[in-house]
């Protein structure tokens, strides 16, 4: 009962926020005309609501379901709230991997691919340099995952500052590098879509087999699960997902670390739950947060990144306060 | 039924020999229990039984297939394992930590069937823990926690099940009542029991069979009158200890520490 009510409410949240991310707009647009453009009206109100804000809002849905979801696998594979796509590197790899397509000049649609390529070599290396102690512990991915941010950061910088091609944009990369949702064709969105909804098929598939990691590598092992080909699927589901957040809106933190923490408290430790709400509570939470990075000081639009990075990094304190006895 | 036979079983963690040829048999409706002195090698043979940890040499069978043999599903359909840690930040149910024992049974789907929850159910029914079960892992007492484990375990439905100190955390009513269930278990299952207990007056009260092992070698095998003796007591634990019979049972008292000279007080 409480879990149909969990997710009936998540529902209506999220396409509460999307209508509200839909009408809110630098240009105002009456909800008559909204509702025509979005039938197809051919006038200026048609071309901003169907080419910059639905693109936009389902960019925004589709980032923050994504991240959650990957929040959700990371959480259970390391038994611990701690932990999400921005605060392992995943999403610096990506970033670093975005950035050097874009910085190739490679067609757009391999901006994914690329950030995936990123997400999953930094991913690897983390749960790499973690497991030289013998067993992975979330305080050596956290320490791993702070060294490898700030080592992709600055080779995004370099790229950045060296490369021709990207200081014409240094602009909105400099927007995504703080993570923003800018502008999106509807071409990049279908692959981005695409890209997560095989994401989180794979999430779930997996999820039964994350519930055994609760106590620890070796009860999961003694339970049946396969560790290394488990953990394996797990990290490369996990950078699918992120590659495709990145692409699109750059390093947008916290959301994958919020939401599925939120969501356990609601709806119980199950993973299979726990995604299936994940996803569209991500979606909700930064479709909301990019209406707020529109409006807090319109005309002029904050990264979304700092929205989730204000929200997010106190809630991270919080956690690591109140968790800090287990957190190795 | 099953039985589990280990055979010249030498072990350990890179260069270090913890294991070093042991032998253990332990048929169905047996409990065994595995005692020694901190580092014998109890819980690294619990380890080696288990297919957690492979051999440098000899092997593991049961009902005579090798372990080595098979993977990790087919494993953990015939050996349980009881963990001895059973900490966990998130907030599962009890059911859903019993349900646990059933991964090596997930379909394609990863979905579990009506004969899982039934296993399951089951379970939580033999271990006593049926009104526990959509309690909250993190809001019942270490007892309650203890018997989620065990029916996590049993929900496996493996013919070996295997104990790394289930009576540790427990007061002394709760230890007896652990190890009660076990032994009615292994009975009316028809389970192999081996469980590693530091306390060897439980192992006298409770195990069909002692092996007492020290420096990774097993120092006797027997009953637990023929292996809690005061002469291997003594061996191996070192002195300070006393073995006395009560109820033909042996048991083991610590000396009381010797009379301070009264010359030593200020």
């Amino acid at each position: 009962m409480r879990t149909i009510t969990v997710f009936a409410l998540l529902a209506v949240a999220l396409v509460v926020s999307a209508a509200a991310g839909i009408l809110v707009g630098a240009v105002a647009i009456a909800p008559g005309d909204v509702l025509s453009a979005l039938l197809g009206a051919n006038d200026t109100s048609g071309t901003i609501i169907r080419e910059l804000r639905l693109p936009r809002v389902l960019g925004a849905a589709l980032v923050g379901g994504a991240l959650a979801a990957a929040g959700a696998l990371l959480q259970g594979l390391l038994r611990n709230p701690l932990a999400d796509p921005f605060v392992t590197g995943t999403s610096a790899g990506a970033s670093l991997g975005a950035v050097i397509a874009v910085a190739l000049g490679l067609e757009p649609l391999l901006v994914p691919l690329a950030a995936f390529v990123g997400a999953i070599g930094a991913i690897a290396l983390v749960w790499r340099l973690a497991r030289l102690g013998g067993r992975t512990t979330v305080l050596t991915v956290l320490l791993a995952g702070v060294v490898l941010t700030s080592f992709a950061g600055a080779l995004v910088t370099l790229i950045l500052v060296s490369s021709d091609r990207l200081a014409l944009r240094l602009r909105a990369v400099l927007g995504w590098l703080q993570g923003g949702i800018s502008v999106i064709s509807w071409s990049e969105l279908a692959v981005a879509a695409a890209v997560v909804a095989v994401g989180v098929v794979g999430a779930l598939l997996l999820a039964p087999r994350i519930d055994a990691y609760a106590f620890g590598e070796e009860t999961a092992a003694a339970l049946g699960v396969d560790l290394d080909r488990t953990t394996a699927a797990v990290l490369a589901t996990t950078a699918l997902l992120t590659g495709a957040a990145v692409a699109i809106a750059g390093l947008v933190g916290f959301v994958g670390l919020v939401i599925p923490h939120a969501l356990r408290f609601l709806l119980g430790a199950t993973h299979r739950r726990l995604i299936v709400a994940s996803v569209p509570a991500g979606a909700m939470a930064l479709v909301l947060a990019d209406l707020g990075a529109r409006s807090a000081l319109a005309p002029a639009e904050l990264p979304v990144g700092v929205i989730t990075g204000l929200v997010g990094a106190p809630f991270f304190l919080a956690l690591l306060v109140r968790s800090r006895r287990v957190i190795v | 039924m099953s039985s589990i036979v280990a055979r010249g079983i030498r072990a350990g963690y890179g260069e270090r020999e913890v294991l070093r040829g042991v032998d253990l048999v332990v048929r169905a409706g047996e409990l065994v229990a595995l005692v020694g002195p901190n580092g014998a090698g109890k819980s690294t043979l619990l380890r080696v039984l288990a297919g957690l940890l492979g051999p440098s040499s000899g092997a593991v069978a049961i009902d005579g297939v090798d372990v080595a043999a098979l993977d990790r599903r087919a494993v953990a359909r015939h050996i349980a394992v009881v963990p001895q840690v059973f900490e966990t930040l998130f907030p599962f149910t009890v059911r859903e930590i019993a349900a646990l024992g059933r991964t090596s049974r997930l379909g394609t789907f990863g979905t579990l069937g009506s004969d899982d929850a039934r296993a399951v159910s089951r379970a939580l029914d033999d271990i006593g823990a049926g009104d526990l079960a959509d309690r909250r892992i993190d809001r019942i007492s270490g007892g309650e926690r203890q018997r989620a484990v065990l029916a996590m375990a049993l929900a496996q439905e493996a013919g070996v099940l295997l104990l790394d100190e289930p009576t540790a955390h427990l007061d002394p009513a709760h230890q007896r009542a652990t190890l009660e269930r076990v032994v009615s278990l292994a009975r009316v299952r028809g389970l192999a029991v081996v469980a590693v207990l530091h306390d060897l007056n439980l192992a006298a009260a409770f195990a069909t069979r002692v092996v007492l092992l020290a420096d990774g070698s097993v120092v006797r095998d027997g009953p637990p009158a023929h292996v809690i003796t005061p002469e291997l007591v003594a061996r191996v634990f070192g002195p300070g200890l006393r073995v006395v019979a009560y109820d033909g049972r042996p048991f083991v008292i610590p000396e009381p520490p010797a009379a301070e000279p009264h010359a030593r007080a200020v």
